[in-house]
């Protein structure tokens, strides 16, 4: 049945969208959908092709020095496998009205966030294994739910997207794992890497379900499936058993198998670096972000050129 | 000099050129000036370490199987110290990579001139590209069959990398006043370096004499009419002859080699003899 929707209520339009999204059926870029969900898609989408936008540049940091040739094939294979998830995911934000000039300018003046995680530092080697391990890990926990996300294109662009994560964070073990059979060094280097990706990993996951405003509406539009505890909780169960495979600890005292729950317990977040983090008092925010800048601001006379050259192109080829 | 000495410097010649550059376009990734350009370029810097590592492999297979008759030869300063150190092993392609000096290092001295701006780089890549699908053309019909057989499957993605910098130089040279401006700085800077691709090495001159490798000096023509024919379209004035710097791929560098090798070769260097 074809429904004219301009002779309809606000009301009646929103109970068709919230029908369907209860169905499970897709939300497509044409069809009506209530203000706070787009505006609230756009924030989320545009924060994550963000995060993958700057999330290159920590990585990118090593590509000079990694230690084989295989490894620096690998890690700038990934390192652009990242700059492509950001492309996927301005060009479904795109469908929503949101440009990406726009949305660049958001994050360039700091309007806009990215993922904290990518504030710290990556200070050797072993911390390309850590980042695909548990951040890439934690990122993949986050976001195969929201392959299932009720936005049609946001869906589609994360199911590419996991599949491309999933393979990181394998290679991110594999980096760990050949440290932790190496020489003193190099295991001291994977377990220093374990010791400072830890928390903030375990941070990624947002504050806890009592402190997140917008969970519970963003779990009626089935933007988001699990809380930020019940994802959080699972990252933890497994990475608890993966590190034995390395022989090294997680740097947390309180971290033990609690048989009654059928979950590991684990300690206190230190929110209050958390929150310093997000609001720019990380230990990188101003230089990745300055990095982004820099980038645009350099890039400019390029894409005039290039602007100025296609204009050139089209007049030549109408004078002929 | 022996045949497959001279062999083996070819061989290691043609990585050292990959890697370098590759190594040069990887310094971009994350900071292009638009995110298709960064993956494009990002993608060049693969291809080109691929061929590296291609060249690589067969350089630490002829060497292993005593093309440099024995030994002493594989401790010849020429071919590296550190490959000599330790207890005796097969060479690997990282060994090659990572722990040769910079005078063992063989590439021309244009892939490793700093990135500059985008129009250096594009420029860089360009007049290097516009040589290296003319080369692996006639070096796929190398008498060496390996060489022929890497040049062959390098050649397809070369000639993709100098569509991308042809289109560039056209855009940049024909685009606006600023961009025309910056890619005649370019030249003035990379032209003095084009002269030593198609300048014979000693060992290239042996490798041409035994059909192995083309006689540069057929190259070149096709080199000139292509970069000429692009800088025709891109409105850029095809220099005049001048003085050019060679001495690269005898490994006389310029002061920029020994800062990629020093950033590249550090871990391999800070652990040696680990497992990465």
């Amino acid at each position: 049945m074809r429904v004219n929707i301009h002779h309809m209520s606000v009301q009646d339009l929103e109970k068709i969208f919230q029908d369907k999204i209860d169905a499970d059926i897709r939300i497509e870029p044409k069809d009506w959908m209530p203000d706070a969900y787009r505006k609230t898609l756009i924030r989320q989408m545009s924060q994550h092709a963000h995060s993958e936008i700057v999330g290159m540049l920590p990585e990118a940091n090593w590509i000079t020095r990694a230690p084989t040739l295989r490894r620096k094939a690998t890690l700038i294979a990934k390192v652009q496998d990242e700059a492509g998830h950001g492309l996927y995911l301005y060009a479904a934000t795109e469908t929503l009205g949101a440009g990406r000039e726009e949305l660049l300018e958001q994050l360039h003046t700091g309007k806009a966030k990215y993922s904290s995680i990518f504030n710290y530092p990556t200070l050797t080697w072993a911390d390309m294994g850590a980042i695909g391990w548990l951040v890439d890990g934690a990122a993949i926990m986050n976001q195969v739910p929201l392959c299932r996300a009720s936005y049609g294109p946001y869906a589609r662009a994360m199911v590419r997207i996991c599949k491309e994560e999933s393979f990181h964070q394998r290679q991110g073990f594999e980096i760990l794992l050949t440290l932790s059979k190496g020489s003193a060094g190099q295991r001291r280097m994977c377990q220093d890497a374990i010791d400072r990706w830890w928390w903030p990993s375990v941070m990624m996951f947002g504050p806890n379900d009592d402190a997140s405003p917008h969970t519970a509406q963003s779990m009626q539009w089935k933007i988001k499936r699990f809380s930020n505890d019940e994802l959080r909780q699972r990252f933890v169960d497994i990475c608890a058993e993966q590190v034995k495979i390395l022989g090294m600890t997680i740097p947390d005292p309180d971290l033990k198998w609690n048989e009654q729950r059928q979950h590991y317990d684990f300690g206190a977040i230190d929110w209050d670096e958390f929150w310093n983090v997000v609001k720019g008092n990380g230990p990188c925010n101003k230089e990745r972000l300055a990095a982004r800048v820099r980038a645009h601001e350099e890039g400019a006379w390029v894409r005039e050129a290039a602007t100025a050259h296609a204009e050139k192109r089209e007049l030549k080829k109408d004078r002929a | 000099m022996t045949h497959s000495t001279a062999l083996i410097h070819y061989t290691l010649h043609l990585a050292d050129d990959g890697l370098i550059l590759g190594h040069r376009n990887s310094e971009w990734t994350g900071h292009g000036p638009i995110l298709e350009q960064d993956i494009a370029l990002s993608n060049i810097a693969l291809d080109l370490i691929g061929q590296a590592r291609n060249f690589y492999q067969y350089a630490a297979e002829l060497i292993n199987i005593g093309g440099l008759s024995g030994p002493s030869n594989i401790s010849n300063p020429a071919m590296g110290p550190g490959l000599s150190d330790g207890p005796r092993s097969p060479v690997t392609e990282d060994q090659l990579a990572y722990l040769r000096d910079g005078w063992d290092f063989k590439n021309c001295l244009l892939v490793e001139q700093g990135n500059g701006d985008w129009a250096k780089t594009i420029l860089r890549q360009f007049l290097f590209s516009a040589y290296q699908t003319t080369l692996y053309e006639k070096l796929a019909q190398s008498r060496d069959k390996t060489l022929a057989a890497i040049a062959a499957k390098s050649y397809k993605e070369g000639v993709y990398h100098l569509r991308w910098s042809s289109e560039w130089v056209i855009r940049l040279g024909d685009g606006t006043e600023e961009s025309h401006t910056r890619m005649n700085n370019a030249l003035d800077e990379l032209w003095k370096f084009t002269g030593e691709l198609h300048t014979a090495a000693t060992y290239e001159l042996e490798t041409a004499a035994k059909a192995i490798s083309p006689d540069l000096s057929t190259l070149q023509p096709l080199w000139k009419e292509k970069v000429k024919e692009v800088f025709d379209e891109a409105g850029i004035t095809y220099p005049p002859s001048v003085w050019m710097q060679t001495g690269g791929k005898e490994g006389r560098h310029t002061e920029h080699l020994g800062y990629v090798l020093a950033e590249m070769q550090f871990l391999q260097r800070a652990y040696p003899g680990c497992e990465w």
